[in-house]
């Protein structure tokens, strides 16, 4: 597929998108027309649409798109550092170390409400990924990915273990931790999407950097250095980057891990095999599952269905039949 | 003589029995009765008293087998994946089964409110059917097996999902009592359900062990088994069949207990060494694993008992990093 084609169908993803951001605005426990949203939108004169519209909806729809983003390509970056069509985000401990600050803040530390907890869960999500990462260092002269991954999932599981032990003595954090797992774009501050939003530029341009250099690193590590990869700063970078998308992301909105998984495995499909169109269209893809994926649970059962099922449901049926499709695509 | 080369000969496998010896022993004298381990030999040879035999036969006897027994069950099928997705990360959790079982306890838990019975029951039915939908999914002329972890991603997303929101639209309590079952515990069993499931997993893992040499084959690719005559899809089949039977008899019972059957071959292997599929070490890993898991899941903050999950996934963890960290400093 030429370069040409590949914009084309970017530039095809990106207006389906921006319909899809108008139509979340207008869909709600209050429906309202599409063009009354974009009068709302245009017009400053104070109504209760435009109330509606600015004050509940966009910043909620803003979330969605923006978490999304950062775990999709972060998942793109995870499942290509560990060359593991298994990663995701929280392959590197992330959910469990924000799961487990979670249970600490609410359980000991007496930290109430989801605004309360968030910058605790990305404070646990970050440090666990730099132990994942200390203690999974490939050695000199290895490119072992595999030590990465069970690192990952040796610290995840120790980290989830101490929580639920925490969580079943605690249980108000039981309470807290099951309504963050579950992944939704309730009730979340604008600070919030704000923090957010400046992570995910961090992580954005840290992740397009490195986007060459790991499609140089998957052909072998020896190849890539005679090509004049950085090796070592290249991992470094990437783990880096997937920190900040997944760690912000994944506390602003819960553990979704599965759009970090499912998203690009879609865009691998469409975009072939380079990790630079693989983000761009990740990012695309990812905040149109998730953004689906509200609007169904807010029309299903108003206030009770959770972006994050929904989203394993809607997400689920693609994933398998990319995976019994003919061109799925080994890593 | 390090540890590791000390295992390299089959007959030091001996140091890994005795340690299961020790640890059930152990488990077996304490509790609420306590008793000197002599008094529990005595007792184990048939001179006990009455009280003695009736704490040792009936009580505690029932959970200490049940540990080893299904610790090594659980190890094996992971060996099993991990052999046929030729993936460290392939668990008996890939094919849905774990969480299927959570699904359907969970299901006789907070809607039907069934007793021990059905919820094994539910557990049963709900891990068959999500391993069967996973097996047909998958099946495209064949499974390889990257498109069997994808497709139980899938499955397994979707159902955790739903596990979360079963949990979270749960009353505090019951939700509580349910993510105990769904961290898995040995809590509570009996003679009645464990003589069965042992039963079924000692007769399993012979079969499995009269086969290995064909699980071994496999690791070469299809395509060379296939052109030194074996027939590859019979032969998965009748592997994923035996794995599921071990994870179904100990899940049905004990719930998902997380981490020995992804664990116990990692470790089986870098305890011995080289790159050939270790089963028997393998069983005795998870055995040790589980027996000395469920020892601390017990007294570790006596008399509030943990389940026996929380503390396998931090016990493994722990081993792992060790063994990972081990390997570094070597090199």
């Amino acid at each position: 597929m030429g370069p040409g084609r590949q914009l084309a169908l970017l530039g095809a993803l990106a207006v389906i998108l921006v319909l899809l951001v108008l139509a979340s605005l207008a869909v709600g426990s209050r429906s309202l027309p599409l063009d009354a949203v974009i009068h709302a939108l245009a017009d400053p004169e104070p109504t209760v649409e435009r109330s509606i519209v600015i004050e509940s909806r966009l910043p909620r729809a803003l979330l969605a798109v923006l978490a999304a983003l950062g775990l999709g390509i972060s998942g793109v970056l995870a499942q290509s550092l560990t060359r593991n069509p298994l990663a995701e985000p929280g392959i590197l401990g992330v959910n469990a170390g924000a799961s487990l600050a979670i249970v600490i803040s609410v359980g000991f530390l007496g930290v109430q409400g989801f605004n309360g907890y968030v910058f605790f869960a990305f404070l646990g999500a970050l440090l666990t990924t730099a132990v994942v990462y200390l203690v999974g260092m490939p050695r000199p002269g290895s490119s072992d990915p595999v030590r990465l991954v069970l690192s990952g999932v040796a610290i995840g599981a120790v980290l989830t273990g101490v929580g639920t032990a925490l969580s079943l003595v605690k249980p108000q954090a039981f309470d807290q931790l099951r309504a963050w797992t579950i992944g939704s774009l309730q009730g979340r501050d604008s600070s919030i999407i704000a923090t957010l939003a400046g992570c995910l530029v961090i992580g954005v341009v840290l992740a397009s950097l490195c986007a060459r250099s790991l499609d140089t690193l998957a052909l072998g590590e020896d190849s890539a250095r005679s090509l004049g990869t950085h090796v070592g700063r290249t991992r470094i970078l990437v783990l880096l980057a997937i920190t900040i998308l997944a760690g912000a992301s994944t506390a602003a909105v819960g553990a979704i891990g599965f759009i970090g998984l499912m998203a690009p495995h879609a865009a691998r499909r469409l975009a072939g095999a380079h990790t630079g169109w693989i983000i761009a269209f990740t990012a695309l893809l990812a905040p149109m599952l998730l953004l689906c994926a509200d609007m169904l649970g807010r029309i299903l059962l108003p206030g009770e269905l959770q972006a994050g099922v929904v989203a394993a449901f809607l997400g689920a049926p693609l994933l398998i039949m990319i995976a019994r499709g003919r061109k799925a695509v080994a890593l | 003589m390090s540890l590791r080369k000390t295992l390299r000969t089959p007959g030091s496998l001996a140091i890994l029995l005795v340690l299961c010896l020790l640890v059930t022993v152990f488990a077996i004298s304490g509790g609420e009765y306590q008793m000197s381990p002599g008094q529990v030999l005595k007792t184990l040879f048939g001179q006990g008293e009455g009280i003695e035999n009736m704490v040792i036969w009936q009580w505690r006897m029932p959970r200490a087998v049940a540990a080893l027994l299904f610790g090594a069950a659980l190890g094996l099928s992971g060996a099993v994946f991990q052999s046929l997705t030729r993936n460290p990360l392939g668990s008996p959790d890939i094919i849905g089964f774990s969480t299927g079982a959570y699904t359907g306890a969970l299901i006789t838990l907070t809607v039907l409110g069934g007793g021990f019975v059905a919820t094994s029951l539910g557990a049963l039915v709900g891990g068959l059917l999500t391993a069967l939908l996973v097996y047909l999914l998958a099946w495209r002329n064949g499974t390889a097996g990257f498109r069997l972890i994808l497709v139980g991603i899938g499955i397994s997303s979707v159902l955790a999902s739903f596990n979360h929101f079963m949990v979270l639209r749960a009353e505090l309590d019951v939700a509580m009592a349910a993510a105990v079952w769904g961290a898995g515990t040995l809590n509570g069993l009996t003679w009645q359900s464990v003589i069965p499931a042992g039963i079924l997993v000692l007769l399993v893992s012979i079969a499995l062990l009269a086969s290995s040499s064909r699980l071994q084959m496999l690791q070469l690719g299809d395509d060379l088994c296939r052109a030194l005559g074996m027939r590859v899809e019979r032969t998965k089949l009748l592997f994923v069949v035996l794995a599921v039977l071990l994870v179904a008899a100990v899940t049905s019972l004990a719930g998902p207990i997380a981490f020995v059957a992804l664990v116990a071959p990692q470790i089986a292997r870098r305890l011995a060494g080289g790159n050939k599929l270790q089963l028997i070490p393998t069983a005795l890993v998870g055995a040790l694993l589980l027996a000395s898991s469920d020892l601390l899941a017990q007294r570790l903050f006596a008399p509030v008992q943990l389940p026996v999950g929380v503390v396998t996934v931090v016990f493994g963890g722990v081993y792992l990093i060790y063994l990972l960290n081990r390997r570094t400093v070597r090199a």
